[in-house]
């Protein structure tokens, strides 16, 4: 009898702690109760994640969790960041060890759909392509018939790699290690004749990476379509909600040429409705998403405008142009979703 | 408590209290209390870690194990391409742990012995030398031992284009070490054949050759004829097969070097850092095995004019063993398990293959529920030979 009841009351106890355990809703929440947002990026990939020389993250990739941030804390530093290989960012993320994970990360229907993700928006329009050095007289990809090709485990790359060469009916050896650094390194000591990655990804290893710059060459084939940004745990809509528009946020605000500079200057005279709802001169917008009215202000104020991260990061730092990733008034791909 | 006492010795209807005061069925009712709490725990795990996939749109399930890979592996021993599934996959992960554990686990005991006997050797310089190799490799971890080695290979040795040749045919490169191998031929085969049933003759005639040493006291020289039975039989079998003398060279085209068997550097570095390491460990087990052998048989060996040499191999050394054996299993279940840091230098192991696939399905769990047993198995494995190793060699007591 005793026993039994024992029993009885520890599977009510468990089931009760079980039931606990999964509550939608509690990514925002937590946040908020925290004071800070978990981010998971790139352990090291300069113009999208990388720590600068006193150890600040920055990165077009980081701006956007800086956005999030703002957003919901009104400051752009209340971040912690967590870097993460690429094999292990999907599990920091389903974990709830990070609440946004801004680590170029493509978007295809598997992560989507298979691995309980949500990709909230793009924030970078990429390709894969194939960087060798030019010692090797190499001017296309059709020419790689048995190179050995050094890659990132766990990655749409790898993938596209296998599918591309078979589809040309070659082959190659493919040399997988986790850490980018290790990758790198073993690319630039010979180990491989070929690395391959997203473009910008490559561009940001041969412009900060070798030694010397002009004895390598990203070749002209781009290979894939990889369009790359910031995902979250499908469960807390509201969560997801925010870091959606706080990156629409930042687009808008390019498209109606708001600043970091001009932005009180807006705030306070511009008398169009677009931008008077975008910075919270008329409110309504932060209340719908639960954040304070002066949520896209913080953001343009301290975190910039998408054209001023990409010039930051990505223009000055890797001198990849706009391309793809200008607003789509310029030819470009980016469209924000309209804040109203 | 309140019911009246039965009649004595009318053990059947004891009352629950006596029942429950009664040794016995306190023995049998603690041990399913603790297997129930054990079970209840791993229900609630189970049940939780299911409840909460479910709640984030996790899907789960080994479903995935049939689909197309679609990655490339580098070093496979079996049949593999990127259309091959992910079982095919980890199958080729776990071959490739098998294969650098147990190249690790036969070179780390001939090298480990070696350092063993050396540091208890006369020879000073010997004996420093030992000393130093083991405490130096001991004392590094061996993941940064590891990288060290997969740092060093690759810019030690010159790119394809320019590699080095030390012996006509085997090639020295960035890429790793390149020897020409013989083309399939069907003589191949049949020496296999040869060598297996050359062992099974060499293991009756040392059962005869013990058996007349047991009985005569003459000694037999086993090793020469085992030496000489082995390479008979097979030299035998490939001149039947016709002699095939077609080799594979190395030779550069295109890209890479083609033709010949391929030792990668990732290989070389896990199975040097591998090797190197344990070995400090065999060797101090070896050295402690010695040891435990009292000097006495030294010096009953001495006596009887045995030479030091043959004392050590044929009294110390299988003395010693009775000793070195448990500790010995210990380091290779741990080769076999720090096997799993090759994924540091790409190494397509088991975990590497584990991790791909965990990653390119996001079935985190599943995977590594998959590699967990498999190392469990492993080790499970290593420890049932090395338990009936040990049985044979035991004392036995007379």
């Amino acid at each position: 009898m005793k026993i039994q009841t024992i029993l009885a009351a520890g599977a009510m106890t468990v089931a009760a702690v079980a039931a606990q355990n999964a509550q939608a809703g509690a990514v925002l929440d937590g946040i908020k109760a925290k004071g800070f947002v978990q981010c998971g990026v790139n352990t090291g990939l300069p113009g999208f994640s990388a720590a600068n020389a006193e150890g600040k993250w920055e990165g077009i990739d980081v701006d956007v969790c800086r956005a999030a941030a703002a957003a919901v804390f009104g400051d752009a530093n209340a971040v912690q960041y967590t870097p993460l290989t690429a094999a292990q960012r999907f599990t920091a993320l389903q974990s709830g060890e990070i609440d946004i994970l801004s680590r170029n990360t493509t978007a295809t229907t598997t992560r989507d759909a298979k691995l309980g993700l949500t990709f909230v928006g793009i924030n970078y329009y990429d390709g894969q392509g194939f960087l060798i050095p030019k010692a090797l007289g190499v001017s296309s990809a059709t020419e790689l018939d048995g190179a050995t090709v050094c890659v990132e485990p766990g990655t749409t790359t790898e993938l596209n790699l296998a599918d591309y060469f078979r589809a040309k009916g070659m082959s190659f050896e493919p040399v997988v290690i986790e850490n980018i650094n290790e990758a790198t390194a073993a690319f630039f000591s010979g180990r491989c004749d070929v690395y391959t990655t997203d473009a910008s990804g490559l561009a940001s290893i041969r412009t900060q990476m070798a030694e010397n710059p002009a004895d390598y060459v990203i070749l002209p084939e781009i290979i894939s379509k990889e369009p790359l940004g910031p995902v979250v745990a499908q469960g807390d809509e509201q969560w997801s909600d925010v870091v959606r528009w706080a990156f629409a946020a930042m687009v808008e605000a390019e498209e109606y040429g708001v600043t970091m500079e001009n932005v009180d200057d807006m705030k306070a005279n511009s008398t169009n409705p677009g931008i008077q709802r975008l910075l919270g001169v008329s409110p309504g917008m932060g209340e719908a998403l639960g954040l304070d009215e002066a949520w896209a202000y913080n953001i343009v104020k301290q975190v910039g405008n998408y054209g001023e991260s990409y010039e930051k990061n990505v223009t000055a730092k890797l001198g990849l142009e706009r391309g793809l990733n200008a607003l789509w008034t310029d030819g470009g791909l980016q469209y924000a979703w309209p804040v109203r | 408590m309140s019911k009246p006492q039965n009649a004595p010795g009318d053990v059947r209807s004891k009352g629950l209290v006596d029942y429950l005061n009664d040794e016995n069925v306190r023995a049998v009712l603690y041990q399913v209390v603790a297997i129930g709490l054990i079970v209840l725990a791993g229900w609630y795990l189970v049940s939780n870690t299911l409840y909460n996939l479910e709640q984030q749109n996790i899907s789960t399930g080994y479903g995935f194990l049939d689909l197309e890979a679609s990655f490339e592996i580098s070093e496979t021993m079996i049949d593999y391409s990127a259309q091959s599934d992910y079982a095919t996959a980890l199958m080729v992960g776990l071959l490739n742990t098998v294969k650098v554990s147990l190249l690790g686990i036969i070179l780390c005991t001939i090298i480990g012995t070696i350092f063993g006997v050396a540091r208890l050797s006369s020879n000073w310089i010997v004996r420093k030398l030992a000393t130093v190799y083991v405490e130096t490799f001991r004392n590094i971890p061996v993941l940064l031992q590891l990288f060290f080695w997969y740092a060093l290979i690759p810019s030690a040795f010159p790119h394809p284009r320019d590699a080095l040749e030390p012996l006509p045919g085997v090639l020295l490169t960035s890429r790793g070490m390149y020897l020409p191998v013989p083309e399939p031929d069907n003589a191949y085969t049949l020496m296999t054949i040869a060598a297996v049933i050359a062992c099974v003759v060499i293991y009756f005639v040392r059962k005869w050759a013990k058996k007349r040493q047991d009985a005569t006291g003459q000694p037999f020289p086993m090793l020469l004829a085992g030496i000489g039975i082995f390479v008979g039989l097979v030299l035998a079998a490939y001149l039947a097969g016709g002699a095939p003398t077609d080799m594979s060279m190395p030779a550069l085209k295109g890209f890479n070097i083609q033709g010949g068997y391929n030792i990668s550097p990732e290989f070389m570095a896990v199975l040097i850092g591998l090797t190197v390491y344990t070995s400090t460990y065999v060797a101090e087990v070896v050295r402690s095995g010695i040891q435990a052998v009292p000097n006495g048989q030294w010096e009953a060996a001495d006596s009887l004019g045995i030479r030091r040499s043959i004392a050590l191999r044929k009294v110390i050394l299988p003395q010693s063993m009775r000793v070195a054996i448990p500790p010995l299993t210990n380091q290779y279940l741990n080769l076999t398990k720090n096997s799993s840091l090759a994924v540091a230098v790409g190494y397509p192991d088991l975990v590497s293959v584990s991790n791909t696939t965990m990653n390119q399905t996001g079935q985190a769990i599943e995977a590594i529920s998959i590699f967990m047993s498999i190392y469990l198995g492993l080790s499970l494995l290593t420890s049932l030979f090395m338990n009936w190793f040990n049985k044979k060699m035991a004392l036995v007591e007379r």
